[in-house]
């Protein structure tokens, strides 16, 4: 078996190995649905509903993508501000740390009355304030341990700031950024759902959570689940291969 | 003006700390002519990094002054190349990238293609032939460092300062691109500045040694090194050396306290009468490789 096919069957044997096992574990329990669906169940609850789950995860991704992409240009600046400046960073620190211990479902009915009725904005607002904090820390904490010597090549040459950020600082703290940024990925989507489904307001895979539990279709609400799965792997292995373009100096060959 | 390529006149400077000031340089004053390879060697926190600092322009002495080529220096230069103990590759790069990256910087008469000429030149003249497009960490120790010494002589750069650059390498890698140093000069001259704590590695690379002396350090002690012509690993084991190293390591150890000025060798003494029973039998000047005994010739002896 060669590298190609063992990446791609490894993962869908596992798949397949779980999915299995749920299968069973509901058959051998004979639980009821409303207890526990079982993948079987989800299909006819999939090709009933495909053209809401189309329009949902749509609705659902792309909210989630524009907040993982303010996440990353704000944690990115906040990063880099914390990481060159020792001052910001001892003052920022308690405040984003307090910041962040705040549960954002307790979050969600206040920005919802703050801003009623801009549902997007305020879904798009929740998955930024969740999925940030991690890619301001680990940027601050990758310029802040730049090694003095990597700066001095440069600047005894007399390259600006500027300069050794782009050409140094930057590339050498990739690494850390994308490792903060696939915990990122899957803390959007929780923030996506959180609004969608403490705060209805009839968009995204989170109203569709919604009505199936309304409507008892339990078999619904799973198939949603399996939903949001798909699509957190989907992006996050957006992530990986970014990873791969802009970091993959960093992985070493295995010896 | 200045008729020296490096000139420092009457450098004092201290760090500022929170248990006050640290003094670190006292009226230091030295001259460099250009072409000249000059090695600084002192105790241990004598201030030697903080004179590479400020010969490169990134740090500005308290008072004082440094001149490099006639020009008082305010700030970095582009005609400085530097080199440290830590090759300070870029990992995301290649080797040719990383020997190219001075030219992203400094404004250059040479174009891309001859400055990428010259680094596979470089290349070859370090032994790293083949290396162009390998990562860093790809490279052994040694072979980083010789890619880091590349990197610093890539836009020729009228002064090279050298930070311990072989330090951190095992004994027969730091000979080894110890000749590499004499290859690149013969190659094309430089003026280098060499910190370095090897004594030997002071003898054998430089024209001139300079021994500071503890903090807050000024020149202690200056050594012209007279081995006329292209040097050899062999021209470190022969009495003119070895008298030279027993010399050097007496100012380390003025410098150090342990020694004064009185217990100094006596240069004086004619060869046959050395009174070093570690130095070699003079009718044998080169002796053979792993001769018992002779213990001069391992570098712990001698240091």
């Amino acid at each position: 078996m060669n590298d190609t096919t063992r990446k791609i069957l490894a993962p869908i044997i596992a798949i397949l190995l779980v999915l299995g096992f749920w299968e069973w574990a509901v058959w051998y329990n004979d639980l009821p649905n409303f207890r526990m669906a079982s993948p079987s169940d989800l299909i006819p609850a999939f090709v009933r509903y495909w053209d809401l789950f189309l329009i949902k995860s749509w609705e659902t991704l792309w909210r989630t993508v524009v907040g993982l992409g303010i996440a990353v240009i704000v944690g990115t600046l906040i990063g880099m501000v914390m990481g060159f400046s020792r001052l910001a960073r001892e003052g920022l620190y308690p405040l984003l740390v307090g910041f962040n211990a705040i549960p954002k479902a307790t979050v969600v009915p206040i920005v919802a009355l703050m801003f009623v009725g801009q549902h997007d904005f305020n879904t798009i607002l929740i998955a930024f304030m969740i999925s940030f904090f991690p890619i301001a820390v680990s940027v601050s904490i990758g310029l802040s341990t730049l090694e003095p010597e990597y700066r001095d090549i440069l600047r005894s040459l007399g390259a600006s700031k500027f300069t050794i950020f782009w050409k140094i600082a930057l590339p050498k703290t990739l690494p850390e950024f994308f490792g903060a940024l696939k915990v990122a990925v899957t803390l959007a989507f929780i923030g996506t759902n959180l609004m969608e489904i403490v705060s209805p307001h009839g968009r995204g895979l989170g109203d569709l959570f919604d009505s199936g539990r309304i409507s008892a279709d339990y078999p619904l609400m799973f198939a949603v689940l399996l939903a949001l799965a798909f699509l957190g792997i989907l992006l996050f292995y957006v992530v990986v291969f970014l990873e791969k373009i802009f970091a993959g100096w960093a992985e070493r060959g295995q010896s | 003006m200045s008729d020296y390529m490096i000139e420092l006149r009457d450098v004092t400077h201290a760090y500022k700390t929170d248990a006050g000031p640290l003094p670190v340089l006292d009226h230091l004053s030295l001259q460099i002519p250009e072409n000249r390879f000059c090695a600084v060697v002192g105790p241990s926190g004598c201030g030697k990094s903080t004179l590479t600092r400020l010969v490169s322009g990134l740090m500005r002495p308290n008072k004082g002054e440094v001149w490099l080529h006639g020009q008082k220096v305010t700030s970095p230069r582009p005609t400085v190349g530097m080199a440290f103990q830590n090759p300070v590759l870029l990992e995301w790069r290649t080797i040719l990238q990383n020997i190219m990256l001075p030219m992203e910087i400094v404004k250059s008469p040479m174009s891309k293609a001859q400055a990428t000429e010259r680094a596979h030149h470089l290349l070859d003249l370090v032994g790293l032939t083949g290396f162009a497009d390998k990562r860093p960490s790809e490279l052994s120790g040694g072979m980083r460092q010789r890619a880091s010494l590349c990197r610093s002589i890539i836009h020729k750069p009228d002064v090279l300062i050298l930070d311990e650059p072989f330090g951190a390498l095992d004994a027969f890698t730091r000979e080894d691109l110890w000749c590499t140093m004499h290859d690149l000069r013969e190659e094309e001259p430089f003026t280098c500045l060499l910190i370095t704590h090897d004594l030997r590695e002071s003898v054998f690379l430089a024209d001139q040694v300079i021994v500071m002396s503890d903090r807050p350090a000024h020149a202690q002690y200056v050594l012209d090194v007279d081995l006329p012509g292209k040097r050899t690993l062999d021209d470190l084991y022969t009495v003119q050396a070895v008298k030279m190293l027993a010399t050097l390591r007496h100012e380390i150890q003025v410098a150090q306290g342990r020694a004064t000025a009185a217990d100094a060798p006596d240069p004086h003494v004619p060869d046959p009468h050395v009174p070093d029973r570690q130095v070699p039998d003079p009718q044998v000047p080169d002796p053979a490789p792993g001769q018992r005994g002779d213990k001069s010739t391992t570098p712990g002896a001698l240091q």
